[in-house]
């Protein structure tokens, strides 16, 4: 059987596929989602929440691109909360719990309306090649689809291994099959492949927790959303329960540590260590007496609870043992327990900015697979790998995501050039323009770009313009107008006397000043609205490093667009050390600055690549 | 990649001259001209043939390999009589060869740096090495050269590192168990760093002033023998000395080595009212260099000198000690009476001030010392007020560790992310 064209096929119905296909569709390809059981499209197969600090940055992006990861997130949003409220506004992440059922159908209900997306349920065999060119895929069934372009997001599948104490099962989740013809295509390409782990905690009965004396965690009672079209909440809003570990937790651990698959030696992949599990805390942090666990509810009409912190590859037994320990928990009961799930993944060194294979044309590779761990990293790689694939099939240029412009450039840029040793997450940490990547400008640094390249549609389109004008005017109007020293402090502002007149911009920029103290000032202000004068504030508290971070970013994008040829001969290069040679032909960096960031990569060195990229002949002479 | 090749021994007649090349062609060039490639780092006796070949010079030739030579490319050197006409003679022949170029100043330290030999403070101990005139120039510029002020920064940056990793986890994991007031241990750290960094700005303008040299004004009233004395400092007739009042219009200066450390003694024109334009004009600028100077040497009459200030430090002794007698120290530049006690005393107080020099030689290195400085600085003031907003103090860490990176090499997320999760229990 010979299945119609399609101009962009997506394998895997996960945060990266969806997150794919709908971005393909929206750059108006024709898309095939192909997915082993079609009810499974958006299915949060780890915790039950979404965003938080760095990732509820790349959700704001991707729907600042008009994805759909922030929408599904707050309709299914069963408690907002915003992290880091206490601290600035850069580093505060929009985070929800998520009703598992209503995500998954939310997710599935947005790529329903798009009839350029056919969703197909069937496992993907093989890949049809063409010399370097991808040319579509092969179902197990034996039938064909054509395609100019594929996308893998095969998330944890590849090759996957569950592991339970010393029970193990080839798996790709939790009672799924994993895709192992696919692993050894992959093999067979040459395509560098690593091995890594991750974990779940077990599954908890939530009618049968004694939430009595536990501590309980409400949301915020002014919800933040994910979205930048979210107007209201629309789920009922629940708050979760937190319990801790203690002694006798960690003793039964520590009697057990044999019988655990990652103590036993059976796992050999990497696990991330900012997501460890319970027994990595217990052995590396053995002075510690007691571990927070979250208990998260799954959803509204599910009495499953995702208890957070207790992820474990311990057998069935000790990890019912261990649960009843903890307070609360005492007569809990079990659904599903926890387990470790090890995993192929593609080095992501094999890529490029745009997600596609290097060596191979038309292929792209997104989510877990290139080593990362979340749904937030997962989907706003699909949305890179989306964009770029539809970008191939058009034959035009693809679409690059900067360190200076988005989280989303930091992380590709990162994985591209780095790879990933441990499953890669994101952290506010890792953006160096971190005061001015903020969660709440994600659309004024993104949407101008989607705009451009056409994956934005009407009404969002709108709506940014509307909160554009309004915060120019407003910008405009603040640093309009200007004040003595006498006149600030008859309002109320400590200034000293001898300094000259200042803008309601400089004033806003004073350490605790907030925006509505201007009205004291000028009652107009008043009218602005609260978003668009909560955000002029937020510019004015970073702009003196905003100013200085501007010249860093100049620097870096002359970095970034001082090309380096996709075949440039780094062996022969006298002056690199033979490993640095080896590393660069392997990473093949796009730019000066990727190369940069290359591990052992030294000052010297790129200054040696740099003459080089600037004295071809001298190159050639060199013979 | 050019071969490259110059004379490293002084110009001009010497016993001995050395002429260094560097570069892929280096042991190609060794072979036309020796006639055969001596084994590595082994000197051989060879005779030294010019293209057509005629017997240049016969001389020592050594031979070293790709990484294992100064630059770090294959190298060799010959060491030839000082001839000009020998060096002139074997110059040519090298400029005969094809890919063999005269190098550029600097050049073959550079390729040492591009190749990763040395860093960038170590090429700038290279540099003060070569110039290195007295034996404490000689001490710091080796210390510099062997990686010191590397690992002194090295040092600082781990511990800014160690600072910034206790504000990021307060921030990216605001949710986990991090201890929950990281902020008095990142003032401890900070504070810590600030008052180290300090110092090594204090002792940067002694480290200076060994590398550049002090300068010692002779100041007195005029036809009180300052110029005589600096005569006989120098052990040459530097200065015009005449029995007239105000000889001397400009500042005369002598360099010299005193206890290793290299000294500029300035002599300078008597100090008086005139209604000379000229002496007038110099005796302004005589001020001007002994406030400037760092100690001022004051032959003395009795009388007060109008428009200087004497520090505690400076030395005053009593002039033409051979005619005048009187109590106190006395110096003679006519018969050579104190003046080794007056040099003594010179060199106490001159070593006394390096006694505390730093590493930081360069201007380069203050400039970087001193944008940590001010964004520690920056910091610190903001822990200060309850740290709501630590992602800026953060800021001013990131700005401060990029400072230090320019000394020597550049910071990566991934340490800070490491010293986390080794010292911390993250993850829930």
């Amino acid at each position: 059987m010979k299945h119609e064209a399609f101009d962009v096929i997506v394998i895997g119905g996960g945060h990266a596929g969806c997150e794919a296909a709908h971005a393909a569709a929206r750059m108006g390809t024709q898309v095939a989602l192909i997915t082993l059981d079609a009810t499974k499209i958006g299915v949060m197969s780890c915790n039950p929440a979404i965003g938080g600090l760095g990732k509820g940055h790349l959700v704001r992006e991707i729907d600042a691109l008009d994805g759909l990861m922030g929408r599904a997130a707050d309709r299914a949003g069963i408690q907002f909360r915003l992290l880091n409220r206490r601290k600035g506004p850069a580093v505060q992440g929009p985070r929800t719990q998520a009703d598992r059922t209503l995500y998954r159908l939310a997710v599935q209900e947005i790529l329903a309306e798009r009839p350029d997306i056919t969703v197909v349920a069937g496992e993907v065999a093989d890949l049809l090649m063409e010399g370097d060119r991808v040319r579509g895929v092969v179902l197990a069934d034996g039938s064909e689809i054509a395609a100019a372009s594929v996308i893998v997001t095969t998330g944890t599948f590849l090759r996957g291994v569950i592991h339970i104490g010393d029970v193990s099962y080839p798996a790709g989740r939790m009672g799924e099959q994993p895709s192992n013809r696919l692993a050894d295509r992959f093999s067979a390409l040459n395509l560098p492949l690593g091995r890594l782990k991750t974990g779940t905690p077990p599954r908890l009965d939530g009618r049968t927790i004694n939430w009595e004396g536990l501590k309980s965690q409400p949301g915020d009672p002014d919800p933040v959303f994910l979205s930048f079209l979210t107007a209201e909440v629309t789920a009922p809003q629940v708050s979760c329960g937190i319990t801790h570990t203690n002694e006798r937790t960690h003793e039964i651990i520590t009697r057990n540590l044999g019988r655990s698959a990652m103590y036993g030696g059976r796992i050999e992949g990497v696990g991330p260590r900012y997501c460890p599990s319970i027994e990595d805390k217990v052995v590396r942090f053995a002075d510690k007496t007691s571990h927070q666990v979250f208990l998260e509810p799954e959803g509204v009409d599910d009495p499953t609870v995702y208890p957070n912190g207790i992820s474990t590859s311990l057998p069935a037994d000790v990890q019912a043992e261990y649960v009843h320990s903890m307070r609360g928990l005492e007569r809990s009961v079990i659904l599903q327990p926890g387990y470790a799930i090890e995993y192929d993944y593609v080095d992501p060194r094999a890529l490029s900015l745009d997600l596609g294979v290097k060596a191979i044309r038309g292929l792209f590779l997104a989510g877990q697979i290139n080593g990362t761990t979340g749904y937030e990293e997962a989907a706003a790689q699909g949305l890179v790998a989306g964009l770029n694939a539809a970008q191939f099939v058009r034959g035009r240029e693809a679409v690059h995501f900067s360190r200076t412009d988005s989280y989303i450039g930091v992380m590709i840029d990162d994985l591209t050039s780095r790879g990933a040793a441990e499953p890669y997450r994101m952290f506010t940490s890792r953006a160096e323009f971190r005061l001015a990547l903020r969660a709440d400008n994600a659309d004024q640094r993104l949407t101008p770009l989607g705009r451009a390249i056409g994956c934005v549609g009407e009404s969002r389109a709108r709506q940014f313009e509307t909160k554009l004008a309004a915060l120019d005017a407003g910008r405009a109007h603040l640093a309009g107008e200007s004040w003595t020293p006498r006149e600030l402090a008859a309002a109320g502002f400590k200034i000293s006397q001898d300094g000259g007149r200042r803008s309601s911009l400089d004033v806003l920029a004073f350490p605790d000043v907030r925006f509505a103290d201007l009205v004291r000032l000028n009652p107009q202000h008043g009218e602005t609205a609260g978003e668009i004068g909560e955000q002029l504030w937020r510019d004015a508290l970073y702009a003196k490093y905003l100013d200085r971070q501007t010249r860093d970013v100049e620097t870096l994008r002359r970095e970034e667009s001082t090309r380096i040829p996709a075949d440039f001969l780094y062996e022969g290069v006298s002056g690199l050390s033979a490993e640095l040679q080896q590393k660069l032909s392997r990473v093949r960096p796009a730019t000066m600055a990727q190369a940069a960031r290359i591990e052992g990569m030294t000052p010297a060195a790129l200054l040696l690549l740099l003459s080089r990229l600037r004295a071809p002949r001298k190159l050639r002479d060199a013979g | 990649m050019d071969t490259i090749y110059a004379l490293a021994s002084a110009q001009g007649k010497s016993g001995v001259a050395v002429i260094r090349i560097s570069g892929p062609r280096a042991h190609n060039a060794v072979r036309a001209l020796a006639g055969d490639l001596p084994e590595v780092r082994r000197t051989s006796l060879r005779n030294l043939r010019d293209g057509d070949g005629g017997l240049i010079d016969s001389g020592l030739v050594v031979v070293f390999s790709e990484g294992a030579s100064f630059t770090g490319e294959a190298a060799a050197e010959l060491h030839v009589h000082g001839s000009r006409a020998t060096i002139a003679a074997v110059l040519r022949a090298l400029s005969m060869r094809p890919g063999l170029r005269p190098a550029e100043p600097g050049e073959f330290s550079r390729r040492a740096f591009e190749n990763g030999r040395l860093d960038l403070t170590e090429v700038e101990g290279l540099a003060d090495l070569i110039d290195a005139e007295t034996e404490a120039q000689r001490r710091q510029a080796l210390r510099v050269l062997s990686g010191a002020l590397r690992e002194r920064t090295e040092n600082w940056r781990e511990r800014m590192i160690q600072a910034m990793s206790l504000l990021e986890a307060s921030i990216d994991f605001a949710e986990e168990d991090v201890p929950e007031d990281v902020l008095p241990e990142v003032r401890s750290l900070l504070l810590a760093l600030r008052s180290d960094l300090h110092a090594e700005l204090a002792g940067s303008a002694a480290a200076e002033r060994i590398r550049d040299g002090f300068e010692v004004a002779i100041i007195g009233p005029p036809n009180i023998g300052k110029s005589t004395l600096l005569n006989r400092l120098a052990g040459r007739d530097a200065a015009i000395t005449s029995e007239i009042a105000g000889t001397t219009r400009d500042v005369i200066e002598v360099r010299m080595d005193l206890g290793g450390l290299p000294v500029t003694i300035l002599d300078t024109a008597g100090l008086r009212e005139t209604g000379d334009v000229v002496e007038a004009l110099g005796i302004e600028r005589a001020l001007q260099r002994a406030r400037m100077a760092d100690i001022r040497v004051v032959l003395s009459d009795g009388t007060r000198l109008p428009g200087v200030e004497i520090g505690p430090e400076d030395i005053v002794v009593r002039a033409k000690g051979d005619l005048h007698e009187g109590s106190g120290a006395a110096v003679s530049g006519l018969t050579g009476a104190g003046v080794t006690e007056l040099l003594a005393r010179l060199a106490d107080t001159l070593s006394s001030r390096v006694a505390n020099a730093g590493l930081a030689v360069q201007e380069r290195h203050r400039l970087a010392i001193g944008v940590a400085v001010a964004a520690l600085n920056s910091a610190l003031a903001r822990l200060n007020d309850e740290a709501e907003h630590p992602e800026i103090p953060a800021e001013d860490l990131r700005r401060a560790v990029y400072a230090l990176d320019a000394l020597v090499g550049r910071v990566d997320v991934e340490q800070v992310l490491d010293r986390i999760f080794s010292s911390f229990c993250i993850g829930k």
